[in-house]
């Protein structure tokens, strides 16, 4: 039976001479497109991959290890160091299973607060993440509005934190600093300032022809392959999955709150780059709520100077920018934690990259992983 | 009388006007070669005289031009993203190419171990040579081209593609896999494309009926509606026709979305990875003069050259004009697209580019067999 073949690109396979006219191309620590010092030796055949092998650890810190040798407290500014583009969600997850550990009751409007700055934070870090991911399709000029809208955001978040980048603002039992009525009015104006800046980038990007081609049907990752690797985040919500770790494990005030969970089925470029931006308008619904729930109040609990939570062994997940960012902690009632161990996002969704990126070319394997939003010091920790 | 001719030929009067037109194109060659040669048996002098002046005017042109479009279009990229470009060295940033071009020519011009030495050097003179020569028989204005040929259009594409050569060679001879895939990119991709602008170029040679770009310019005097963009009459499709060839020009001078041999974000800097210094600056210029001749070409071919829009005032002013807005058009397009993907750029051409441009070709000749006799 002589069927048609579909007319698609050539197979890496369609060659007599697969596995001899192969070669390894180096890309990384230092490549434009892994944004950082992510190495991937690819074994190609023409510009098609064959197999992806990730090369991790160039930025390995040992976070987990100094965790070991520090006091409960000490340990905090590592975590806006782990995903430094998500600050807030891993100081979150730090002081919040601390908090579980010890019992410390939040007062609500540190969680509020919490909230507020958390989304905030998801908002910068999906808008870094959409200037990089379409500088790797090879737009420049989106990445700079984005960094522009993202500027905006590290302002408000300098203003509480005083810092732009690694805030490291809560604290066991509430937070470092309280928030000012301008803060509240300046984060609300925001809010409709990037809804309006929401859709000029649908309009510039999303509509965008060459987008879609380099994006729909590319790269796709099912929710089995998110099974089996863990994927979590906008990974496994753009396969289709429902799962936000905001809705699952509820901490904090998110509960209260009104949002959607994001999902396409496709599990292409595509479907993930739509359910970033709508997490961003969803962020932003849940900002607005909070603003207008936040009440007066304490914004720190009565915590002991030197902490010693009773031992135990305790968890803590939070949905961060990238997935699911879990610590456990285990103490032996002393000042120093006995085991810190961190669940980082990033690390799973990297480990489906090679299955999902053989037989891809080139071009699309970097839009594959530029979709998947890599932060390489939360792969090495 | 040239004139009365012509617009004898643009009247309702076609078969004796086109006559007229036909054998006054001959008589100019016939008096073109005579001129040559005299040229060759007396004036001794003249020629080398005009070969220096050209020399020393193209570089000058293309030199000075690729420096401040560089300039250019970083205020442009900066404005496109509402930042504001150069601004340190020189007022505006206008020294900013002197300070660039001393930077590239300070740097040491390394060959890496195990490439072809001879290869990697000829590669960057070999690039930008082909885009000189163009230059030759570019129509700036009624006066203003250094050697007007009868196969002047001939010349340009047929030097045009030897740029291709220039860009294997480079990627070949550094010995770097980055380099080598982007050459092989290079070369698919400017196969694929020359083949829609040269049957785009034929369509239009069809109407024309000469290779001559001065010709070719002065049979669109008068009025911007005798440009050949909008002569639909003989071809009802050359709005497309001039798409396509703007298009391919994109894709022939490896620029943005089209920039496969350079692909920063995936190949690196593709088959100039391993250049650096004034060789790399050299690869920049052709790029840049590459876009200038393109653009000159299609301001030739379709915009009515140095004509002016409402017949009066022609003059090389318009020519510039018309050419640095396709410039500006071309870096418009860099700043807001992203790159397409490889094989969608092979796609679009074999695809869509090349059965329509097929198309065009085969209407036209219709057109021009029965339609207008």
């Amino acid at each position: 039976m002589n069927h048609h073949s579909p007319t698609v690109a050539p197979a890496p396979s369609s060659g007599a001479n697969v596995g001899q006219e192969t070669f390894v191309l180096n890309l990384g620590p230092q490549h434009p497109a892994t944004h950082g010092v992510l190495r991937l030796k690819l074994t190609m055949d023409g510009e098609y991959i064959l197999r992806a092998e990730p090369v991790c650890g160039y930025v390995h810190r040992m976070h987990e290890k100094m965790g070991e040798n520090r006091t409960w407290a000490q340990f905090l500014p590592n975590t806006s160091r782990i995903d430094y583009l998500s600050a807030m969600h891993y100081t979150h997850a730090y002081v919040a299973v601390v908090e579980r550990a010890a019992q410390i009751q939040v007062p609500r409007r540190a969680e509020f607060v919490r909230v507020i700055t958390s989304e905030l934070n998801r908002i910068s870090s999906h808008l870094l993440w959409l200037g990089t991911f379409l500088l790797d399709l090879g737009a420049f000029t989106p990445f700079l509005y984005a960094f522009q809208d993202r500027e905006q955001i590290l302002d408000l978040l300098e203003r509480v934190a005083g810092a732009r980048l690694t805030y490291c603002y809560y604290r066991f039992g509430g937070l470092c600093a309280d928030v000012d009525a301008e803060f509240l009015s300046r984060t609300r104006d925001f809010v409709g300032y990037m809804r309006r800046r929401l859709d000029l980038y649908h309009k510039l990007v999303t509509e965008n022809v060459i987008v879609r081609k380099r994006l729909v049907g590319i790269g796709v990752v099912d929710a089995e392959m998110c099974r089996r690797y863990g994927a979590t985040g906008p990974v496994l919500r753009g396969a289709g999955v429902a799962y936000d770790v905001r809705r699952a494990e509820p901490y904090s005030v998110y509960p209260e709150l009104d949002f959607k969970i994001p999902t396409y089925p496709e599990g292409d470029c595509m479907a993930r780059y739509l359910v970033r931006m709508e997490e961003i308008e969803q962020s932003l619904r849940i900002v607005e709520q909070a603003l207008d729930l936040i009440p007066e109040g304490p914004i720190q609990a009565q915590v002991p100077r030197a902490l010693k939570p009773p031992p135990g062994d305790t968890c803590m997940a939070v949905e961060a920018a990238r997935g699911r960012f879990m610590v456990r902690v285990v103490s032996d009632g002393s000042e120093v934690p006995y085991r810190i161990k961190l669940r980082t996002p990033s690390f799973a969704n990297l480990s489906l990259f090679e299955e999902a990126s053989r037989g891809l070319l080139l071009p699309d394997a970097l839009a594959l992983m530029g979709s998947l939003d890599l932060v390489i010091p939360d792969i090495d920790r | 009388m040239w004139l009365r001719v012509q617009r004898a030929a643009r009247s309702g009067r076609q078969p004796a006007g086109r006559l007229a037109l036909r054998r006054a194109a001959a008589l100019r060659s016939a008096s073109a070669l005579e001129v040559l040669r005299a040229n060759r048996e007396g004036l001794s002098m003249v020629e080398p005289a005009r070969l220096l002046m050209f020399l020393l005017g193209s570089l000058v042109f293309v030199g000075l031009n690729g420096a401040y479009l560089v300039w250019a279009e970083r205020k442009l990229a900066a404005r496109f993203q509402r930042r504001l470009g150069p601004t340190e060295v020189g007022p505006a940033g206008l020294l900013q190419p002197v300070a660039d071009l001393i930077k590239l020519l300070a740097k040491q011009s390394l060959v890496p171990p195990g490439a072809d030495a001879v290869l990697f050097r000829l590669a960057p003179a070999l690039v930008i040579a082909p885009a000189l020569v163009a230059f030759a028989v570019l129509p700036f204005g009624p006066e203003l081209t250094a050697r007007p040929m009868p196969l002047g259009l001939l010349l340009v594409l047929a030097f045009g593609s030897i740029n291709v050569m220039a860009l294997l060679l480079a990627g070949w001879a550094s010995r770097n896999k980055y380099a080598i895939i982007g050459a092989a990119r290079v070369v698919s991709q400017n196969v694929a494309y020359e083949i829609p602008l040269l049957l785009v170029v034929i369509t239009l040679l069809m109407i024309t009926g000469t290779m001559d770009l001065n010709e070719i310019v002065r049979q669109q005097a008068g009025g911007f509606w005798h440009w050949n963009l909008f002569r639909i009459t003989a071809n009802p499709l050359m709005p497309v026709s001039f798409v396509i060839f703007f298009i391919c020009l994109l894709a022939e001078a490896n620029r943005a979305p089209f920039d496969m041999a350079e692909a920063e974000s995936e190949l690196v800097a593709g088959a100039f990875t391993e250049y650096a210094g004034i060789r790399f600056g050299l690869f920049f210029l052709a790029e840049y003069a590459n876009v200038l001749v393109g653009c000159s070409l299609a301001t030739a071919l379709f915009f009515g050259g140095w004509q002016s829009p409402w017949g009066v005032g022609s003059g090389v002013g318009w020519f510039l004009l018309k050419l640095y807005l396709l410039v500006f058009t071309v870096m418009w397009v860099r700043w807001t697209f992203p790159r397409i993907q490889f094989y969608g750029l092979l796609n679009l051409s074999w695809k869509i580019l090349i059965p329509i441009s097929l198309g065009t070709l085969l209407l036209t000749s219709l057109v021009l067999k029965w339609v207008r006799p």
